[in-house]
């Protein structure tokens, strides 16, 4: 499409990066100095220039809270508003590179009236480098941000002790907070934890290994940055899941299906399903605009178009014909809550997850998570910033899976019907979590018998009574073979306990045996 | 998604925001203010189509005093792709004789640009507009989401932005609410030359050193692209092989002396450059925090 025109752009030959790109995230509690960690990372990668310097050095005198010298946290606290009050309110994004490495930085928000934009910042990073004051240890807010950090997915952290200058660079000190941190996160599963001493204001350990704490063995942070290595996800799914977002038909001769592959790939002469309705189909095209490709990978944007003409639109999710990922009715899913005003059982929002928009009731909630010992705990509403586990259900199936297994379809927004503010950020949790204190007293009948009016209610109506026929029949037998009523009565109570002792354990005997038998992962969230 | 280039990634990313716009909103338009910015984004949006035709019209808000070699571009490059183009002048700027030169630039571009942009939106009724801002360009840019809402008064609420969390973008919106959205916020002014480069996207020859009429004034070196710009006392004009980072009014874009004529000769000096692209933006400087006063008015 391009033909160089007459006078214009002389084009030549560029050697284009091929640098890598990390995203990342800092966070922790308000004057950490995060901002002031960014703007020195953002000076010693040589991404401030001079006219730049020039504004800084004017603002540090008017806004700066460190005197003389340079206030770094001025370079990427942009709202007017930070600036007066000298904290960060929004999540913003800086950009530098390095030769190894290009580094997109979300600098997130301290203050926990914040914690929806901090959450933001996170639910795309791939690290985290969580900042915690040598003088203050771990804070409430440093397990918040670590078990946010974890909710979305994010499997590295850095744990950034700062303002090591004012605790005279004691080992100490600095090994407590690292020992403290490593227990306190253990339960949240973070692949790696990088402990690194800094004085952000000076530099210490940021660009080069500083000689006032000679006992630190580890990786000045910027060289570790360049370096850390971030594998794909452990459980991401293997094969095609791809979210219709738009269909493209410039004619009567072209219908394709625009979108971005979540997970796997998509290979020309495929089988695919199309979600909800299940109808099958094949690859027939995979249309760029630099050309049809045979194969196209996650993260790609391409447009593709099926062998058989079925109807397909927006919110569709095309899959590998093998993939088991099913449409769903409903969900349980953990969820941050954004709104002023608390969420309640009985509310009901809008849901978008990839591509799909649906009406979304909240049935159940089932727990809160305390966020000082990451454990559930029953509760009645949701506050601002609480984090907790719903069930939701929605009034037309759509494509949905576990968050682990694919970023793009187990992560969701809910949205406020009367205002369209976001009020909620949601990661899908997997069908029946094992819950210790999942409301307990209700619960040890409801499991059994099931919610009212659903099918599992329904199912206990029928196998109960299924029982009681056989119950009669077994009574009937006896008594007129043995004409004795009590030895029937006997009879029929033997069976009514013993049956299901007996079901119980041909079952495991049948798992036992026939294990290597068993598909890898049962329910409906295999693909 | 680990088997892709940077700029693989980014281009993506682009094309997702453009199609959930297209899919989500009534009535579209692309801001084409001309250069760099915008040619990488009118690429991207063919793009992100193909192989249908560009869905929604290009929009430039023309101040006026726009380089010549601007407009020339402007009109060739439309009539290639066989886009559909709308012009707006703001016309009541113009009677009152608003110009850079004695209005000043804040008013010069409040009234001509702020203001003729509003105007447009509302008599198109468009409900979406794109924009080629980036994240990295400025501080206040920093903070903007991808999809921003805008009040039916245009204005921009930095305290009230809905939280934009994975690629998840909230769409709705009231009637007489719009969208100023972009799609290059995750761009930095490297990848977008990258990208030019990769993909052979003609830009305004602007861009290019080239021995050009300027004349030195307040600091800035400033093009005398006509003669409305009439000279101070003691001024002259000289010819300086010169190149502009960023394209805007004449009058309000500093010039840098360069002798970088080809794309990797500018993406070199760029690289080796210790000033940022803004730098050579009069209106940027009326003090740090002037761009977000000006979004919150309405400013793209």
């Amino acid at each position: 499409m391009s033909a160089a025109l007459a006078n214009a752009a002389p084009v030549a030959d560029v050697a284009v990066r091929e640098a890598s790109l990390l995203r990342l995230l800092t966070c922790g509690s308000v004057d950490d100095g995060k901002s002031t960690l960014l703007g020195r990372m953002l000076f010693d990668s040589h991404a401030v220039l001079d006219d730049q310097l020039e504004a800084l050095d004017r603002d540090s005198r008017k806004f700066g809270t460190h005197g003389e010298h340079l206030d770094f946290a001025l370079l990427v606290d942009g709202l007017s508003a930070e600036r007066e009050q000298g904290i960060t309110i929004d999540v913003a994004y800086r950009y530098f590179s390095t030769p190894k490495r290009s580094f997109i930085v979300a600098d997130t928000p301290g203050h926990e009236q914040y914690t929806r934009n901090m959450a933001t910042g996170a639910s795309t990073a791939e690290l985290a480098i969580i900042l915690v004051d040598a003088r203050k240890g771990i804070l409430p807010q440093t397990r918040r941000h670590s078990f946010i950090v974890s909710m979305v997915g994010v499997r590295h952290v850095v744990l950034a002790v700062n303002k090591m200058d004012l605790v005279d660079f004691d080992q100490k000190t600095y090994d407590d907070i690292v020992a403290a941190y490593t227990g306190a996160v253990a339960s949240l599963g973070f692949e790696t934890i990088e402990p690194i001493p800094l004085c952000a204001r000076e530099g210490d350990n940021i660009a080069e290994r500083s000689a006032r704490t000679p006992w630190f063995r580890g990786t000045p942070l910027l060289e570790y940055l360049e370096h850390v290595s971030i594998g794909e996800a452990p459980d991401q799914a293997k094969r095609l899941h791809f979210p219709v977002q738009w269909v493209n038909r410039p004619n009567l001769d072209f219908r394709g299906y625009a979108g971005t592959i979540a997970t796997g790939k998509v290979v020309v002469g495929e089988g695919v399903m199309v979600l909800p309705n299940q109808r099958h189909s094949k690859i027939a095209r995979i249309v760029t605009a630099d050309g049809d490709l045979q194969t196209a990978t996650a993260g790609q944007a391409v447009t593709l178009t099926l062998t058989d003409e079925i109807d397909v639109s927006r919110g569709d999710v095309i899959v590998h014909e093998a993939s088991i990922m099913q449409a769903r009715k409903g969900m349980t899913a953990r969820l941050l809550w954004m709104a002023d005003e608390p969420l309640r059982v009985g509310q009901s929002f809008i849901i978008k997850l990839g591509t799909v928009e649906a009406n979304a009731d909240v049935v159940r909630l089932r727990n809160a998570v305390d966020i000082h010992s990451f454990e559930d705990r029953p509760a009645d509403v949701l506050a601002m910033n609480a984090i907790g586990v719903i069930d939701l259900n929605f009034d037309k199936a759509i494509a949905a899976t576990v968050y682990g297994r694919d970023r793009e379809l187990g992560s969701f927004i809910l949205i406020d019907r009367m205002t369209n503010q976001t009020v909620a950020l949601g990661t899908v949790e997997a069908d029946r979590p094992k819950q210790a204190n999942d409301n307990v007293r209700r619960h040890a009948v409801l499991r059994v018998v099931g919610e009212p009016g659903s099918q599992q209610r329904w199912k206990f109506y029928t196998s109960a009574g299924r029982r009681a026929i056989q119950a009669v029949m077994l009574f009937l037998v006896v008594a007129l073979l043995a004409r004795n009523g009590w030895l029937a009565s006997a009879v029929t109570l033997a069976d009514l306990v013993l049956r299901p002792v007996a079901d119980r354990l041909a079952a495991w005997g049948g798992q036992v045996l026939f294990a290597d038998h068993q598909p890898p992962v049962v329910g409906g969230h295999a693909d | 998604m680990r088997g892709l280039t940077h700029l693989q990634r980014l281009e993506a990313e682009s094309i997702h925001i453009f199609r959930e716009v297209i899919a989500t909103c009534d009535n579209p338009v692309l801001m084409y203010s001309i250069g760099k910015d915008s040619a990488v984004l009118l690429h991207l949006a063919i793009k992100a189509f193909y192989p249908a035709p560009l869905p929604f019209p290009l929009l430039h808000v023309d101040t006026t005093w726009k380089f010549r070699e601007m407009i020339t571009f402007r009109d060739r490059r439309v009539a290639e792709l066989g886009c559909k183009l709308i012009v707006h002048i703001n016309e009541d700027g113009l009677k009152a004789g608003v110009n850079p030169f004695t209005s000043g630039s804040r008013l010069h571009t409040d009234v001509m640009k702020t203001q003729g942009l509003k105007q447009a939106l509302d008599k198109y009724k468009f409900d979406a507009a794109f924009g080629g801002a980036r994240r990295d360009e400025e501080k206040s840019r920093a903070k903007e989401r991808v999809f921003s809402v805008r009040s039916v008064e245009h204005r921009w609420d930095p305290k009230n932005q809905r939280p934009e969390p994975w690629h998840l973008f909230n769409t709705r919106k009231r009637p007489g609410e719009t969208f100023r959205v972009f799609p290059l916020s995750n761009w930095t002014e490297s990848d977008v030359w990258d990208y030019i480069a990769q993909e052979d996207i003609p830009v305004v020859p602007l861009y290019f050193a080239k021995p050009r009429p300027v004349v030195e004034r307040d600091g800035t070196l400033i093009m005398r692209d006509d003669d409305r710009m009439t000279l101070r006392p003691g001024e002259t004009v000289e010819m300086k092989s010169v190149r502009f980072r960023t394209l805007g009014c004449y009058p309000l874009t500093g010039a840098v002396e360069s002798t970088a004529g080809t794309l990797a000769e500018i993406i070199a000096e760029m690289r080796g450059s210790r000033s940022s692209e803004r730098e050579g933006r009069v209106i940027d400087h009326d003090g740090s925090a002037s761009m977000e006063q000006k979004k919150q008015e309405g400013y793209f």
